[in-house]
């Protein structure tokens, strides 16, 4: 799982039927001093996060755990919302 | 698995259910001779690990859910299965 | 599955109970011209490797199908040790 900002949304119209009514969220990820790293990507959301939020999110075939798992084409799903950017405990303190 | 340093953890009030209960640590890959590189991470804890705990992260879906949540088919990729005591390094790898 | 070689082993007493009595230890892949890849692994051994031997590791939940690691969290197994690698070279 890996620290992401929910940095938008995605609207698509002509999707897989599987994911209907489904929210797509573009969330870029984040290092353990909140600074992004690697690109940014679309993941699906499955605990009602929002634009703005600090999130985690799983990856691969897990991703599709939270909906009906055998039909839903994601390897990315946001699972957590975390509380507040000062709910990241680091040792090292934020850089 | 993965070797890792547990940097802290994270708080999150609303999570998925089957989250419930497990706590969320922020960890950085470390090479066997300590040094840090590459994405920091989150991993469950399924071993009590404590913030500067060098660990082993486990990155198999069914692995890391059964170890963290006692059931397989939670939405989980990575969970901490060990704190690591020594790693013992071949004399010409050291 | 990939060819690597022993590097070490990884000693660790607090572990979830499943990895009792497993043998962690660490490998580095190996590129096909023998010399040393990128990065590590931690692997369990299922077939008694020894120091400086080239083993196979198998990656991901195929590892726990190796020979007594059914219902194990495990993600890399060491599942063969070579004795020789041939390979045509375009």
């Amino acid at each position: 799982m890996q620290l992401a900002r929910v940095i938008g949304n995605v609207v698509a119209t002509v999707k897989n039927d599987s994911l209907e009514g489904r929210k797509l969220l573009v969330v870029q990820s984040l290092n353990a001093d909140l600074k992004p790293q690697g690109a940014p990507l679309v993941a699906l959301d499955a605990v009602g996060a929002g634009v703005g939020e600090l999130v985690f999110w799983c990856r691969g075939k897990e991703a599709s755990f939270p909906f009906r798992r055998d039909d839903t084409p994601t390897d990315c799903t946001i699972v957590g919302i975390v509380d507040s950017d000062a709910h990241v405990s680091n040792r090292r303190g934020r850089g | 698995m993965i070797l890792a340093r547990v940097l802290g953890n994270v708080v999150a009030t609303q999570k998925n259910e089957r989250y419930a209960g497990a706590r969320v640590m922020l960890c950085q890959p470390v090479t066997p001779s300590g040094e840090e590189f590459g994405a920091t991470l989150l991993a469950l804890d399924s071993v009590d690990a404590g913030e500067g705990d060098t660990v082993l992260i486990v990155q198999e879906g069914w692995g890391a859910s059964t170890a963290a949540t006692g059931e397989q088919g939670a939405a989980i990729d990575s969970a901490i299965v060990g704190v690591v005591d020594r790693i013992d390094l071949l004399e010409d790898e050291a | 599955m990939i060819i690597a070689r022993i590097l070490g082993t990884v000693v660790s007493t607090q572990k979830d109970e499943r990895l009792k009595g497993s043998k962690l230890l660490l490998v580095r892949p190996l590129n096909l011209d023998g010399s040393d890849g990128s990065g590590y692994v931690v692997a369990v051994d299922t077939v008694g490797a020894g120091f400086h031997e080239r083993v196979l590791v198998v990656a991901g939940s195929s590892a726990r199908l190796a020979e007594g690691q059914k219902d194990k969290p495990v993600d890399a197994a060491i599942v063969g040790v070579i004795d020789t690698v041939d390979f045509v070279n375009d």
